[in-house]
């Protein structure tokens, strides 16, 4: 497994599992992979996965039923894309704005490619 | 689970340590780095029982490794970097070694073995050096001894292997066990550790969480001049600088061990006084 990003491997693994439950590979109310399950799949150290599920229970993301596992909670995928927004917002929209800026475009240029895109890719 | 106090050890003529301290607990997996000559083996082989040592007092499980008691022994696996197995088949291995370990799990040992990808029915020297140590890696683990020293483990073993030691790792860890490793390839271990322990000329030059390391300190790439300029370590690269800094932003950077290590081995006073503030 690869690690690329600057940010910390915890909240790169909660991205992951956030896309899991938004493209709705994991669904509501369903269990999803154990710590020891997803450190092993990972390769990471199975307390960084702990800490991981700790984040996205305070989150409300996912919850613990005692001796059972993980769920994905009922408003996980509105929490989920709560969470996500915010960390586009402030850390990846500057990034795209600048580049857009340096080169000259235009918001509007990009309407009918995003439209494409979604159809290349979720239709 | 280990505590080492004062501990005081060197060969004929070459002191290693001198008064060297270290706790390490149940439930983490620590990475141990050092320059090579530094004691890293020496430290693991005193811990095992193997090297005693001269001054000072090391307990493993409450017990003196030294005195190499049964009941230590049989909870306690150290997979060395040199090693000879005897020119056996895998079962006759384990036939002859499995009954020292209470806890050792025959069907995890050949799921090991299996997800190692190792001929089952080759003897010892019909196998490379990679093979045979992920033999003994298998059976170390398949023991399950409450603590589990490796020195070097990554060590010829090919890109496949160690991917597949990562996940077998991942996978064994749990609250009652400590795993310390000792390395020189960080990459290769930078997502499985959760403690890092550096020893330089016979002492523990720096020993912290990593959860702690990201909160005080922030790994990046930066083009600010002055932020460079006041940067704890920085190295040129291609594209900016990579930097350490003080964490002021309350954001977790990914922990770049390399970067680490080098930092604290050229400018450990900048990188330790961030932590004892």
């Amino acid at each position: 497994m690869q690690f690329r990003e600057s940010q910390a491997i915890y909240l790169q693994i909660a991205d992951y599992v956030c896309e899991k439950i938004m493209l709705k590979e994991w669904k509501v109310e369903e269990r999803i992979p154990s710590v020891r399950e997803l450190a092993v799949q990972l390769e990471v150290n199975p307390n960084t996965v702990m800490r991981t599920y700790d984040f996205l229970q305070q989150q409300e993301i996912i919850h613990n039923q005692r001796g059972i596992g993980y769920f994905v909670s009922p408003a996980a995928i509105k929490n989920a894309q709560t969470y996500r927004k915010n960390d586009f917002v402030e850390k990846d929209l500057p990034q795209v704005f600048r580049t857009m800026f340096l080169l000259g475009m235009d918001p509007e240029e990009l309407k009918p490619r995003f439209e494409k895109f979604k159809k290349q890719h979720f239709a | 689970m280990i505590q080492v106090q004062n501990l005081h050890f060197g060969y004929r003529r070459k002191k290693i340590f001198t008064g060297l301290n270290l706790k390490l607990q149940a439930g983490h997996i620590y990475g141990l780095l050092g320059k090579n000559g530094t004691g890293k083996s020496t430290l693991l082989k005193n811990m095992a029982g193997l090297l005693f040592p001269q001054e000072g007092t090391v307990n493993v499980l409450g017990f003196t490794p030294g005195k190499r008691q049964p009941a230590f022994l049989q909870d306690i696996f150290m997979v060395p970097e040199e090693f000879y197995l005897p020119d056996m088949p895998i079962e006759h291995l384990i036939k002859y070694n499995a009954p020292f370990y209470p806890k050792f799990n025959e069907d995890q040992f050949n799921r090991f073995i299996t997800e190692f990808d190792i001929p089952r029915s080759n003897t010892m020297q019909q196998m490379s050096y990679g093979q045979k140590k992920k033999v003994l890696i298998s059976f170390g683990l398949a023991c399950n001894t409450s603590v589990l020293l490796m020195d070097e483990p990554t060590n010829g073993l090919d890109i496949m292997s160690k991917s597949q030691f990562r996940k077998v790792i991942a996978g064994c860890l749990d609250e009652n066990k400590c795993i310390v490793i000792s390395t020189h390839q960080v990459k290769d271990l930078e997502s499985l550790i959760d403690r890092v322990t550096i020893i330089d000329e016979g002492r523990i030059l720096f020993d912290q969480t990593v959860d702690n390391i990201t909160n005080r300190l922030s790994f990046h790439i930066s083009y600010d001049s002055e932020e460079i300029k006041q940067a704890l370590f920085r190295e040129p690269t291609l594209r900016g600088s990579a930097v350490i800094t003080r964490n002021t932003l309350g954001d977790e950077s990914k922990l770049d061990l390399e970067l680490l290590y080098k930092a604290i081995v050229l400018n450990g006073n900048a990188i330790q006084s961030v932590f004892n503030a």
